[in-house]
């Protein structure tokens, strides 16, 4: 697992307050306007989304990266576009 | 649109009820007449009460293939996980109070774990499974440590199917460490595994009664009370003892072991048809080992759909089913059992087979899955 570069382009989605299934619903609407390489942080207080944004990268072929925290400590997904 | 059928519903969630065995039911009449009295008199109906009992006990024993007197009857499988997992840390008289679970055993073994772990002020730990579901034997012995008092492994998954490698275990564990065998979801539908110190099973899984457990403590395991005692025929339970209710879940359990070989291999080639129907609906995520699995369950999951309207549009098909789903649980939480599997939690569908269920409605339902699917994800712009 590796942790995007210090200053890497990476495109925040906000989805607090929304619940399953619409964050990963949002993920997938986002990641064809991410350039492939590229990260998107995937901002979710939904419980559902720690287990399912990484199933959604493992169905539909990318990468998943990890966890860390937005600025106000929310939870943030961390996904790399492959294809 | 999906066609919405006007056939008779289909219940496809066995796995949360079963409803009473034929067996069963005749049994239970006749026992209200005579296993109405308290087994501990002397009299007449206390000694029919009693009779009754002692049948009941004997006949599950036979068919779980275990001895008589290592079989209580408890008020559901909950109170006999309970009293089987606590009972053994309760037994033990050096001290070591830790519980080690697998990440994937029914919230009925966790919540014991964490009450016991809140009293002793021990914290519990979790094996973890790999993505069918199972733990790896190495991966419990690795995480036995010094102060670990039971280790809880289930015969197999409640949601997903998956048979875990309970003899193995037991084999590997020698003896150390008390084993704590929660076979809910397993009873009578397949052998008990063996290498177990405490058990426990759930009548109404099987066709029995609701409000029926069976708890096994085997012979020479250090076993104590973790609850008040009481003055009953059974020094392992509390409570005036459901006689007729024990004896119609044991006449249950004798029929469907009597005619598990039939049933098991039919029911495991309609959730295999399952299995391999539903993933011509895209983006689908079918769960669960394929082959060592309980025969009649199946989980999947699909990707952009909401749990609760996927139970209610099928429901509006004629079919009842459960979901693992965070929106369709009183938490809000998603399934435990499938985010250790790393399995998808949203959109999520159990279908569980009753032993009448036949071919005709799994393939209505693998009929009218993919329009469901596709009008859900059509009304998220999916």
């Amino acid at each position: 697992m590796s942790t995007p570069e210090p200053g890497a382009d990476l495109r925040e989605l906000d989805c607090r307050g929304r619940l399953c299934p619409l964050p990963v619903i949002d993920l997938a609407r986002a990641l064809p306007e991410v350039a492939v390489g590229d990260v998107v942080g995937v901002v979710a207080d939904d419980a559902a989304a720690r287990v399912d944004v990484p199933a959604w990268c493992r169905m539909r072929g990318q990468e998943y990266l990890g966890e860390d925290a937005a600025d106000d400590g929310v939870p943030r997904y961390l996904v790399r576009r492959l294809t | 649109m999906a066609v919405v059928t006007n056939a008779a519903p289909v219940d496809l969630d066995a796995a949360s009820g079963e409803p009473l065995h034929p067996a069963a039911s005749e049994v239970l009449a006749a026992a209200h007449e005579r296993g109405w009295g308290d087994p501990r008199r002397l009299h007449r109906a206390g000694r029919d009460a009693r009779l009754l009992l002692d049948n009941a006990r004997e006949v599950v024993a036979g068919a779980l293939g275990v001895r008589r007197d290592e079989v209580s009857f408890t008020s559901s499988g909950t109170e006999a996980v309970h009293r089987g997992l606590l009972g053994l840390l309760e037994g033990r008289a050096d001290g070591r109070d830790a519980t080690l679970l697998s990440a994937v055993e029914h919230s009925a073994v966790g919540h014991a774990a964490d009450w016991w772990a809140r009293r002793s002020g021990v914290p519990g730990a979790v094996v973890p499974v790999d993505r069918h579901g199972r733990v790896s034997p190495d991966d419990v012995v690795d995480l036995v440590a010094p102060g670990t008092g039971v280790v809880a492994l289930q015969a197999a998954n409640h949601e997903v199917g998956t048979v875990q490698p309970v003899a193995e275990v037991a084999a590997r564990l020698d003896g150390r460490v008390p084993l704590f065998v929660d076979a809910c979801a397993a009873a009578g539908r397949r052998a008990l595994p063996r290498g177990w110190d405490a058990a426990a099973a759930s009548a109404h899984k099987w066709g029995g009664p609701p409000g029926v457990g069976v708890l096994l403590v085997r012979k020479g395991a250090r076993w104590a009370s973790p609850f008040p005692g009481d003055d009953r025929v059974d020094e392992r339970t509390s409570g005036f003892e459901n006689v007729p209710a024990a004896l119609a879940a044991a006449a249950a359990l004798q029929a469907v072991v009597t005619e598990r070989d039939e049933v098991a291999t039919r029911q495991h080639a309609l959730v295999a048809r399952l299995r391999e129907g539903v993933t011509v609906i895209p983006d689908v995520d079918v769960v669960g080992d394929p082959d060592d699995r309980l025969p009649h369950l199946v989980t999947f999951s699909f990707l952009y759909v909401d749990g609760e309207a996927l139970v209610h549009e099928l429901e509006r098909h004629g079919f009842g089913v459960a979901s693992g789903s965070a929106c369709t649980s009183s938490t809000f939480e998603p399934s435990h059992v499938l985010a250790a599997m790393g399995a998808l939690t949203h959109g999520n569908a159990r279908v569980s087979l009753h032993r009448d269920t036949g071919a005709d409605d799994v393939e209505r339902l693998l009929a009218v899955l993919p329009g469901v699917v596709a009008d859900l994800r059509a009304r998220v712009g999916m």
